[in-house]
This record gives structure tokens, C-alpha cells and sequence, in this order.
């Protein structure tokens, strides 16, 4: 990168991770460290190996299920404020997905803030979004193309509704591919208000299904989908991790139509592509207005981006007089 | 057109061949005659004349969004559609749905009339229906104005759809949709239905050969079969009805006034006359590649020293038409007698019979198609004695047994996104050899690896980029790749001083370094072998 971050910044990006010097601790860290302030459960976001684990209350429960037993956990409530070194620490709703949190580091007069993961619509599975004002913003940039405009989530409930239905006039069974971990939950919490059948749902899916449960969360009911014979899955909704796809575990399905949730699913290439049935438009991510939006709620001066287009989006608000670069992190493009 | 854009949205969800027919022929029976006639129109890739073109749709969204320039460039690039990306940036997110107007309606009221108009009336209308309607319904709109609407039907489906929609043979509802028609009420009705009363210059579906998968033995006995040269031209039909004499390609086009010298040796057939054939460039005694053939299609003038210098000529493969009845039904071992007899009657000096190669075993043939590109030819063909002359592709009686193509190994140097379903990826490569110590560019190829690999490789590309050039990108020259092409010629417009026919991915060479790639002086030694054959 022809750009180098100043050495006196309050987060630096470094191999391991966002880095915080005045603090001692990573953000997301990608290797062991001693401290870990971790904004969501989404395995490019906490991995094993650190001494200690700074996360929300409502991450613990799936963190407990992602990290070894002998992980430390310092659970924190949202806007809660501790003191890590010479810094001030706290976490704050990023409605991602279930206790994702933006981190807030403030150091003498200064208020970074690290986005993680974010959007704006509401989800019935997480805190809303919430705006927190701070000098530097360091967002994701996943989806940071003018392209990427999300339609109403209600109405892509009941697309997905239709389409199930539809299947089920026609005898197949229809499985829906989500991300295991917070895509797979919203979807059943969103279908929770227009029925009342339940749904067959993959190994994966299904102990996060039940820390969602534990943690208050409405959703239509679960079944495991480990029934054997095809007649049993005619007409049913099966909720599985996108790597399910083309595996054998599909046989015992009979006859069936594919269909995936995702923000990448906003274009007909991507849709035709990965040879589903059908795409659903469905991110956990911000599109173009809401990361505009956000940038100019957060009042920040600075703007550091780390991971989707970044490019696209620097040059944007470079040329709208926004100082903006894009950090380098190995954070995935999987939702 | 809501239920169009139904249609059009279920065709593009599904990749089952048997959904796609089924929901094409609900729509035609559901649909008013008008509409399923436009319907069939644009579904079998029929394009508008005088529609308004890509580069004022471009000219307009550009205009219209607020975003600079750059942008709106890298997300179409990113999208690979301009209909697509206009229906992304700017259709109505939150538009109460608009009165349904008809496809009919969109056509003659709308899209149609545009063809008259001031450029400043088109923009408004057109500008204005990007602002108001849905992104499905803009989307659509953007790709019929265009008139590419790509949907992943094949003709085949269309006649089988409609087919099945009407209850009629499909040979005739492609024999029907042949050759020049409007989209009409009138039309829809007599589809399939009175081809007795279809013009003299009507031509028959083309018959078309799957490729041979198996070995040739597991035909049978080899004196069931025809084999012949696969020709390397264009497939042609010679129709002559009521004195007169046409000439169409096998993509439909009526290619007569092209070959005036195919057109003057087609007077001397019979009236009631249909002939199913290739043209060729060259003489009775010495064919010319294909190439040639392609620089005298490419003259937008045809003078005396082309004529003479390209000369053009026919060889016949079968007779579709013979004394005004429909021969197709008869078995190819009784067409290609009558053939003969009529091309020798004839004895016409540009057009001549495909010789049967008399090769008496399958062995024998196999060695005969080894030396099939020496003579120009792209391989062999084999065709069932017994059987009628088809529709389409339909598999079992004809089969193209296509010669092995070249192979080399060229070296990745420039990657760019690809269009459509590959946009987010880089899937577009320029392959280079060696040229006195440096690599120089040799081909493109855009198909040949899996979607595991693509995305491989679209990774390795990212992190390995030396310079962008636009969307374009030069990556370091490090990846070997095994490329193959059917055909190779002198070109002055590459830098190699090399063009490649039909160039593709045979499989990543992660085990070779780049110095073992080929070179140019390699692929100079095959052009010298194999030209001017
Ligand atoms: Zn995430
Ligand atoms: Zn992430």
C-alpha cells in the first residue's frame, strides 16, 4: 500500500489486527494476543487463542459455544465503560447480528470508534445500530458500491415466504441457504410473524438456533433435519449454512429448490452464478446510503475503512473533501 | 408486462430445463395472442431495428445519477450490465406499482415510436421510466430497449415451450419462425399452422450435429453411417422457388447478395429446390481457410479483385426440398442419391457434392481425421444412413467427430472482470510467450477453469497485481497455463504477429515455472505447418 498509516494513531492496523498501543489490546485480533476486544461472534472476528476476550453480554452465549472452555470471557453491557491501560473501552449496538458491537476507545480528548461488522435496517435479533460520535470512525466497507441498495427486509420475508410456498404447492421441499450464525436466526425470526409451521434446520444452524433461544429471541420452531426419508421434507423449509450446498447431506431432501440470503444476491450475476434457484436479497452489512449516512451521523473527521471496497468508497469521500484511507485487514467478505 | 417480467424472472432463477418449458408455456397460453407473439419474439433473440443503443442508455445514466463518473464506471464494471446497472443506481426503490401496461403496449406505444423521435424526447421518456418503475420492471424495459435480453433460453426451448403451449409439431413452429416475421396477433394465430403458404424464399430449420462423446465403434457398424469432411465455412441453405434463389446462414441471415457467384449457379436448379450446404472461400482444387472467408464477409463492397482473389463456393451436403416437396422426412441414404443425381445434372463449377469418405472401418476414419487438418477441415462428420433430416440438435444420427485442438502453454498477464455472472471476479485473462527474453501477449481466453479455480485464482490476482489500467490489471508473470485453439493465422493487428482461433483453458500448470512456457517462435512453426491448408 502506497499509504501509511501515522505512528501516532490510537488504533493502528498491524498482521495481528487493529491494534490499540495506549490500551494494550486488539480489536478482532487474527492471532493469540493478551487482550481481545472482540466486536462479533462471526468467525473472522473471534478466533481461539488469546488470554482474555472482551465482548458483549449478549456475544457471550455463542462465544462460549466458538471458543475452548477455558477461554476468559469479560462479558461487558453495552455502553458500559472499563478501563484498558490509559484508555476508556465500551461497547455499543452494531445490529449486525446478536450482541455485535461497535468499540468505542477514548484516549485523552480523542473518540475512536471501530465499526466491525454493521447495518442500519432494523432486525428482530439484535439492538439497533446506534450512532456514537467520535473524531475517528473505522467502518467496514463490504458492500460500498452505489449498486448495493437494500430493499425492505419485510418484503424480502415475504418473497421468502412465497417462494416456500410455492414449493410446497408443488410437493418439493425448499432449502434456503443463510449463514449459520446470525443470517440463519434473522430469517426465522423474521418468518415468526406470517406463520406458525416449523422448519427443519442443519446441524450448524441448530445450536446457534438454541443460543438465540437462550437469549430471548423469538423465532418459528426448530426441527433437526436429520430425518432420513425424503417424503418427510415435501413441501417443508430447511434452513442450512451456505457450505451445505452440493454436499451429500442434501440426498436426503428428494426433490427440492435452493435459495440464498445474501447482500451479494442484489446482483444478477452473483444470483446466476452460484447456481441457486433463487437469491434473496438479505445482508447483515450496510449498503451505500446507510454507510454514507452513518459516516455523516458519527460527525467524524477521519474515516478508515478496512475491508470490502474500500477503494471505491476512499476516493469517494476523498473527493467529497472527507479525509478517508483504507486500512489493510484480513477480514472476509462472507456475512 | 408484469407477467412478462414474471416470466422473465423465473427463467432467470432456474436452472432446470424442464421449469424454463413449462413457465414459457403457461405464459403463451395465458398470454393474448399479441403478447405471446411478442413474447416468442424476444424470447428467441429477435432484435428491434432502430431501438435506442447501448451508448445514449450510457450517455443518460451518467447524466442522471450523482455520483462522479469513476464510480458509476467501476460499478458497472462490477455489475457487467448496462441494463442492470441503470435498474441498481437509479430505479424506484420505494414506486407504488404503476399500472400494468402491456408487452404489446410497451412496444407499439412506447419503445417502438422512440425510433421517430428527437433524442431530447427519447431521453425524457426513457429517463422517466428509470425514475418511476421498480427495479424489475426498469431492468426489463433497459433490456428490451436494447433488444438483448439474454435469459438463458435456447431457441430450442422457445419451440419446444411453444409447442406444447399450441399443441402442434415443433418442426413446424421452427419451420414458421424462420426467416422474417412480425410480432402480431395475426401471426400468432396461423404459427406452425399454414407454412404451405409461407414465402418462396422460406428456409428449413437447420439440422445441427452433437459433438461425439463416445468412441465411434459404439455406433455400430460402420456402414450404417455417412462420414464426410466437417467443413470449415459457413453453413448455408440454398432455397429456389418461383425462379428465384436465396441464400440464408444458419444464424437466419439472408446472406444472398454476399455471393453473387453462389446466387448466379443456383439458377440452373430446379424450381422447388432446398439445399443444405457449406460455403466455402476458395476453388474446386484448393480451399482457403476460413479466414480468407471472413475478410470477404467483412467487405462492405464486393469489387471485381475480391470476387476474384476470394472466390466463393458451395458444397453440398443434403436436399431438404426437392420438385416443391418437403424431403426432409425421407431417409438421408435416399436425399443423398437425389442430391447426386441433381449436382451432377447441374455440373456447376462453384458448387459441388461433399465427398462420403469411404474409409471401410472406424479405424481407417480415425486416421483419416488425424490428417483432417492438413486439409483444412475441422474434422469429421457421421450421419445415419436411415435417418430424417432434424430440427435443431437433436441427438443420435449426426455426430461432429472435431479434430484434437493445438495445445501450448502461454504465461497470465493482464486479468480484467468479467461481464454478466462473472462481474465480481477476474475472469477475463490475456496469456502471453516468450519473444527474445520478454513475454508478449498471444491470446485471451475467458473459459476452461472450474469456479473453485476462478475464485483461486481471482484471489491470487488481487494480491498479486503490478499496475491497473482501468479495470484492468497486469499481474506478475508467474502462472502457467495450458491453452488450447482450433485454428491459427498470420495477424498483423497482434503484436505476436499471431491470431488464435477459439482459444480456451485447458487446465492451470501450477507444476511449470514460467520459463518453460512456449514461446512465439513455437506457435510460428505450427502456423507454418498448417497455413495456407
Ligand atoms: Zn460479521
Ligand atoms: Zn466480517
Amino acid at each position: 500500500m502506497a499509504w501509511m498509516q501515522p505512528k501516532g494513531d490510537l488504533i493502528q492496523a498491524k498482521p495481528q489486527g487493529l491494534y490499540c498501543k495506549a490500551g494494550d489490546f486488539y480489536i478482532d485480533p487474527l492471532g493469540p494476543v493478551e487482550h481481545a476486544v472482540i466486536t462479533h461472534a462471526h468467525g473472522d472476528h473471534l478466533r481461539a487463542g488469546s488470554a482474555k476476550y472482551y465482548l458483549s453480554s449478549a456475544c457471550t452465549g455463542v462465544a462460549r459455544r466458538r471458543l475452548p472452555a477455558e477461554a476468559q470471557l469479560r462479558p461487558m453491557h453495552y455502553r458500559e465503560r472499563i478501563a484498558l491501560g490509559e484508555t476508556r473501552v465500551s461497547l455499543h449496538p452494531a445490529g449486525h447480528i446478536l450482541g455485535s458491537s461497535q468499540v468505542r476507545v477514548e484516549h485523552g480528548d480523542q473518540v475512536w470508534v471501530v465499526s466491525g461488522d454493521y447495518k442500519r435496517d432494523p432486525d428482530p435479533t439484535c439492538e439497533l445500530f446506534e450512532v456514537v460520535p467520535c473524531d475517528v470512525f473505522i467502518s467496514e466497507a463490504t458492500f460500498a458500491l452505489p449498486a448495493y441498495r437494500w430493499p425492505e427486509t419485510s418484503k424480502v420475508a415475504l418473497e421468502i415466504l412465497d417462494w416456500w410456498h410455492t414449493n410446497r404447492d408443488n410437493g418439493v421441499a425448499s432449502v434456503l441457504f443463510a449463514y449459520a450464525l446470525g443470517k440463519a436466526q434473522r430469517v426465522l425470526a423474521e418468518l415468526f410473524s406470517h406463520t406458525s409451521d416449523s422448519v427443519y434446520v442443519h446441524g450448524a444452524v441448530e445450536s446457534l438456533v438454541d443460543a438465540y433461544r437462550e437469549a430471548g429471541i423469538c423465532m418459528l420452531a426448530t426441527l433437526p433435519a436429520t430425518v432420513a426419508a425424503p417424503t418427510d421434507y415435501a413441501g417443508a423449509l430447511i434452513v442450512a449454512p451456505p457450505s451445505a450446498a452440493g454436499s451429500a447431506w442434501m440426498r436426503r431432501f428428494g426433490e427440492h429448490r435452493t435459495g440464498f440470503c445474501s447482500g451479494w444476491m442484489r446482483i444478477r450475476g452473483d444470483r446466476r452464478r452460484r447456481g441457486y434457484d433463487r437469491g434473496f436479497v438479505l445482508s447483515d452489512h450496510a449498503d451505500w446510503p446507510s454507510l454514507l449516512r452513518t459516516f455523516s451521523e458519527t460527525g467524524a473527521k477521519r474515516i478508515f475503512l478496512t475491508h470490502g471496497y474500500t477503494d471505491a468508497m476512499c476516493r469517494y469521500l476523498q473527493e467529497q473533501g472527507i479525509n478517508a484511507d483504507a486500512l489493510r485487514t484480513e477480514y472476509g467478505a462472507e456475512e | 408486462m408484469r407477467r412478462f417480467a414474471e416470466l422473465f424472472e423465473s427463467l432467470d432463477t432456474t436452472t432446470s430445463t424442464a421449469a424454463k418449458i413449462e413457465a414459457m408455456s403457461a405464459y403463451f397460453l395465458a398470454a393474448t395472442p399479441e403478447n405471446a407473439a411478442w413474447a416468442a419474439y424476444i424470447l428467441i433473440g429477435r432484435r428491434l431495428k432502430g431501438s435506442v443503443g447501448p451508448a445514449l442508455l450510457r450517455k443518460w445514466l451518467f447524466e442522471e445519477v450523482q455520483l462522479p463518473a469513476w464510480l458509476v464506471e467501476e460499478t458497472y464494471a462490477s455489475v457487467g450490465d448496462l441494463a442492470e446497472t441503470i435498474a441498481l443506481l437509479i430505479s424506484n426503490k420505494d414506486a407504488l406499482q404503476p399500472a400494468d401496461i402491456s408487452l404489446t403496449q410497451w412496444f407499439t406505444a412506447r419503445i417502438l415510436p422512440l425510433g421517430a423521435q428527437e433524442e431530447s424526447e427519447r431521453r425524457q421518456h426513457i429517463v422517466g421510466w428509470w425514475h418511476s418503475l421498480p427495479y424489475r420492471e426498469c431492468f426489463l424495459v433497459n433490456k428490451l430497449l436494447t433488444g438483448s435480453l439474454r435469459v438463458g433460453v435456447s431457441r430450442s426451448l422457445v419451440t419446444r415451450a411453444l409447442a406444447s403451449a399450441l399443441d402442434l409439431p415443433r418442426i413446424e413452429i421452427e419451420r414458421s419462425l424462420m426467416g422474417p416475421w412480425e410480432p402480431s396477433a395475426d401471426f400468432w394465430q396461423t404459427l406452425g399452422k399454414n407454412n404451405g403458404s409461407l414465402g418462396n424464399s422460406h428456409p428449413y430449420p437447420f439440422y445441427l450435429a452433437s459433438p461425439l462423446q463416445q468412441q465411434p465403434a459404439e455406433l455400430g457398424d460402420r456402414r450404417q453411417w455417412l462420414a464426410e469432411w466437417k467443413w470449415d465455412g459457413i453453413r448455408g441453405q440454398i432455397v429456389r422457388r418461383a425462379s428465384q434463389s436465396a441464400l440464408w446462414s444458419r444464424g437466419e441471415e439472408l446472406i444472398t447478395e454476399r455471393f453473387p457467384e453462389i446466387i448466379a449457379a443456383a439458377a440452373a436448379l430446379p424450381d422447388g429446390t432446398v439445399l443444405d450446404g457449406e460455403v466455402l472461400a476458395g476453388s474446386a482444387s484448393r480451399i482457403l481457410p476460413f479466414a480468407s472467408l471472413q475478410q470477404r464477409i467483412g467487405r462492405k463492397k464486393l469489387t471485381a479483385k475480391i470476387l476474384n482473389a476470394i472466390p466463393a463456393r458451395f458444397i453440398a451436403y443434403d436436399l431438404l426440398e426437392f420438385e416443391a416437396i418437403d424431403w426432409r422426412p425421407r431417409p438421408l441414404v435416399e436425399r443423398r442419391a437425389q442430391l447426386e443425381r441433381l449436382i451432377q445434372g447441374a455440373a456447376l463449377p462453384v458448387m459441388s457434392l461433399s465427398p462420403a469418405l469411404l474409409h471401410g472401418s472406424w479405424e481407417e476414419l480415425a486416421i483419416a481425421r488425424d490428417e483432417a487438418r492438413a486439409r483444412g477441415v475441422e474434422g469429421l462428420m457421421l450421419k445415419e444412413w436411415r435417418s430424417s433430416y432434424g430440427v435443431g440438435r437433436q441427438r443420435g444420427a449426426w455426430w461432429k467427430w472435431k479434430n484434437d485442438p493445438f495445445l501450448f502453454d502461454g504465461v497470465l498477464l493482464y486479468a480484467a472482470p468479467g461481464h454478466g455472472r462473472r462481474s465480481n471476479l477476474y475472469t477475463d485473462y490475456t496469456f502471453g510467450v516468450w519473444l527474445a527474453g520478454a513475454l508478449v501477449p498471444i491470446t485471451k481466453a475467458y473459459s476452461g477453469l472450474t469456479d473453485t479455480e476462478i475464485r483461486r485464482l481471482d484471489g491470487w490476482i488481487r494480491k498479486h497485481t503490478k499496475e491497473k489500467f482501468g479495470t484492468v490489471r497486469s499481474v506478475d508473470p508467474v502462472q502457467v497455463f495450458e491453452l488450447a485453439y482450433e485454428g491459427i493465422a498470420k495477424s498483423s493487428r497482434h503484436k505476436s504477429g499471431i491470431a488464435l482461433r477459439f482459444p480456451r483453458i485447458v487446465r492451470w500448470r501450477t507444476d511449470k515455472p514460467a520459463e518453460e512456457a512456449n514461446t512465439v517462435r513455437d506457435l510460428q512453426q505450427v502456423l507454418a505447418l498448417h497455413n495456407g491448408a
